[in-house]
């Protein structure tokens, strides 16, 4: 009776735990919200706000976001998805990596649960087509950012009677004023991103094409359809050469700004006294400049004036990046994630924040926490051309060659067709 | 049948025994060949098939990977790099061991000397890079400085260094061709910080080792520290300093985590190993990484056969 007994306790034992770990089980048939893993680029201030974007959803589903940054996304994104282990949900920088994947079959097609009539209604068409491989939406823009932003500080321009440009050659007649007058440097360049070193500059280089070439140009020189060692790349690199090299343009020249980090670099206007005039990176600057200096007022004490015009046939014309949220494992979880990252209740959190563009149009443009984020949103929608940053939208192996081969360029200008060379060998052998 | 033919099917004692010397060692020996071979001979065969592969090793395209990374200026730069490191680094790293070495076994403080040089080695690789990424960081001429190193430099009125990115020699700004470059010099001192103290306790151990009577003798027949250095400590000591120069090129040509997160391999610091991480996850290229792992590993074979080599001499002598 005693061996029964126990074989009696041993099968209910077995029954129950089998059963609670059933229960657990987040699976595919509508059970519990478990945790999600992100990977993404987001560290410090960015990786705050997000956090508090997703703190009502981990709230309201009783589920838990880990998130893993670093700014060698692709290499470690690459090595997880080899290693069988690759994050729930991603979050790329560039729609160049999403189509790799995509191709690859490694990502999860969002239009099988997302109500596609809503993603019709909230996103401009433009954006599901950048999300769209082979007909299937695989990835949801998040956060916008316009790249045609020049930061400065209205209050030393005032102070000095210096006027805001609006054309390349009134821009570089101001520089060579504020050397002049010996007070700062005119430029605050900072190109240093640990692995992805070179980028700013991308975006530089990027931004003075379309300003003096025009969209086509701009989408055959991503694609390929020029070579590298065209002329009119060459002229761009060659414009970005003029702001870092010029003799007393950058404090300290292009070796710090070689060695200058981006964050770092967009604090030298704004420091007492300013080291420099101005600064130019993309919107999310906003972010790093209300961080670092909390007392400063937007639109006062910092504020940014559009890229200006090189070619006046293509004013108005801007190159912007956006996040892109792609997922690896379709399950309840990550289901509910995502279609919480891509309504616009989640994305107004961080719109109030700072330092975000939503791609949401259901975002109302109150929402945004004062006049200069409104102006940068304005800017990215009310754009007469507007042009994905171009370095993302190339295949990584170019990405890359094009980042260093902006580091070259600035420790050794005169080298710059033998580095136009290289890239264009780099792009033959990926664009195949 | 066994009665009528002994000496076939009966086995004496002595063949017993034979055959258990000669197999048992290799019975003992099987889990660890076994590892070996998995972990260490299949994928060194497997890397070898993959270099003579294409970019997801799909086909077969035969020498081009290595045509390819020969004739391409990035592994110029790495192989040269990887010269410097193999030359720099195991010389400095030998040489200060040495000194050091000589130097504590004289004092009182002894323990307290070489536990203080030592302890770099106990942090890891990664943990030592970006330590010294702050030291060596920089802010332009005026503004305040943030890494100790250049906070010193202008600290005594010199100009602050870009010691990640600087190719020309510092504050004398004399620009040398190829690997010889501030930033390179740089990452290889972060090296030699960290393995001095391997050097010195090694080569601490082979001076403790000679016998005090050959000392005595020499001062006794009127040699000076300096003759009794180079004439009888060091030939003493040769068997020591191969056994640290071999290990310190060994991994010297290995050196991958202090490059990468100094600098990423940018600025022209690039070493071979840092050069096939990027082929292999940033490019998707198995083909070439394969390619210079191969390089790689030919580089390195000579240099642990002569440890083989040494090894079996030691056997055989003892």
């Amino acid at each position: 009776m005693k061996q029964k007994k126990t074989l009696l306790i041993i099968i209910a034992a077995m029954l129950t735990t089998v059963l609670t770990l059933a229960g657990c089980q987040a699976g595919t048939t509508g059970e519990k919200i478990g945790t999600v893993n992100v990977l993404g680029v987001w560290g410090g201030e960015e990786l705050a706000s997000f956090q508090a974007m997703v703190a009502p959803w981990e709230q309201q589903t009783g589920g838990a976001m880990g998130f893993s940054g670093t700014r060698d996304l692709i290499a470690i994104l690459t090595t997880r998805i080899q290693a069988g282990n690759p994050p729930d949900v991603a979050i790329l920088p560039n729609p160049g990596q999403m189509i790799e994947l995509a191709g690859d079959k490694k990502l999860v097609a969002l239009n099988t649960f997302l109500d596609m009539n809503k993603v019709k209604q909230e996103y401009a068409q433009g954006w599901i087509d950048l999300g769209t491989v082979d007909g299937k939406l695989y990835g949801i823009f998040m956060k916008a950012d316009s790249k045609g932003t020049v930061w400065y500080n209205p209050k030393v321009f005032q102070e000095n009677g210096w006027n805001v440009p609006t054309t390349w050659d009134e821009m570089i007649s101001l520089s060579d004023t504020i050397v002049s007058s010996g007070k700062m440097a005119p430029w605050s360049v900072a190109i240093e991103s640990g692995e992805a070193s070179g980028w700013p500059a991308t975006d530089w280089i990027g931004e003075i094409l379309l300003h003096e070439f025009g969209g086509k140009v701009y989408d055959d020189w991503v694609s390929h359809s020029i070579p590298w060692t065209d002329s009119r790349i060459k002229a761009s690199w060659e414009k970005f050469g003029r702001i870092v090299l010029t003799q007393g343009y950058v404090p300290g020249g292009a070796i710090a700004a070689l060695a200058t980090n981006f964050v770092d670099g967009s604090y030298l206007p704004f420091e007492d006294p300013p080291k420099a005039a101005m600064y130019y990176l993309g919107a999310f600057t906003q972010g790093f400049i209300a961080d670092q200096f909390p007392d400063l007022k937007a639109g006062e004490d910092y504020s940014f004036f559009p890229f200006p015009a090189i070619d006046p046939s293509y004013a108005g014309a801007v190159t912007g990046g956006a996040n892109v949220v792609v997922i690896f494992k379709d399950n309840v979880t990550t289901r509910s994630f995502v279609e919480y990252l891509a309504s616009p209740a989640a994305q107004q959190i961080w719109v109030t924040r700072g330092g975000f563009t939503a791609v949401n149009k259901n975002v109302s443009l109150d929402a945004y926490p004062n006049p200069l984020a409104r102006k940068a949103a304005e800017q990215l929608t009310s754009a007469t051309i507007f042009r994905f940053d171009a370095d993302d939208n190339m295949p990584s192996a170019v990405q890359k060659a094009f980042w260093e081969g902006t580091l070259a360029y600035l420790q050794n200008p005169s080298q710059l067709d033998s580095i136009l060379a290289n890239i264009e060998a780099t792009a033959k052998d990926a664009y195949k | 049948m066994v009665k009528a033919f002994p000496g076939v099917f009966s086995r004496t004692r002595r063949q017993d025994i034979n055959r258990r010397v000669r197999v048992l060692p290799w019975l003992w020996l099987l889990p660890a060949l076994f590892f070996i071979i998995l972990f260490l001979v299949y994928p060194t065969i497997e890397t070898l098939r993959l270099s003579f592969m294409n970019q997801d090793s799909s086909a077969y395209i035969g020498a081009e990977n290595y045509q390819h990374i020969f004739a391409s200026s990035a592994t110029r730069t790495a192989l040269l790099n990887n010269v410097l490191w193999l030359v720099l680094f195991t010389v400095l790293a030998t040489g200060l061991g040495l000194i050091f070495a000589v130097l504590t076994g004289k004092v009182r403080y002894e323990s307290l000397a070489k536990a203080a040089i030592f302890i770099p080695m106990a942090i890891s690789f990664v943990a030592a890079a970006v330590i010294w990424r702050f030291m060596y960081a920089f802010r332009p001429e005026g503004f305040t400085q943030t890494g100790l190193v250049n906070a010193i430099g202008t600290g005594i009125g010199l100009e602050p260094i870009a010691w990640l990115v600087e190719h020309a020699l510092p504050y004398i700004d004399v620009l040398l061709p190829g690997p010889l470059h501030t930033n390179n010099f740089a990452i290889v001192a972060v090296g030699v910080w960290m393995w001095t103290g391997f050097a010195m306790v090694v080569l601490s151990a082979g001076l403790k080792g000679i016998s005090t009577e050959v000392l005595e003798a020499a001062y006794v027949d009127g040699a000076n520290d300096w003759q009794i250095f180079w004439r009888i400590i060091l030939p003493i000591l040769s068997p020591t300093i191969a056994v640290v120069g071999t290990t310190l090129v060994i991994q010297a040509l290995k050196n991958f985590d202090m490059v990468w997160v100094m600098t990423a391999g940018n600025y022209g610091t690039d070493v071979v190993a840092t050069l096939m991480f990027k082929e292999m996850f940033n490019f998707h290229n198995f083909g070439r990484a394969s390619a210079l792992a191969v390089v790689l590993l030919v580089a390195i074979l000579p240099v642990v056969l002569i440890n083989i080599r040494r090894f079996r001499v030691q056997e055989e002598t003892r």
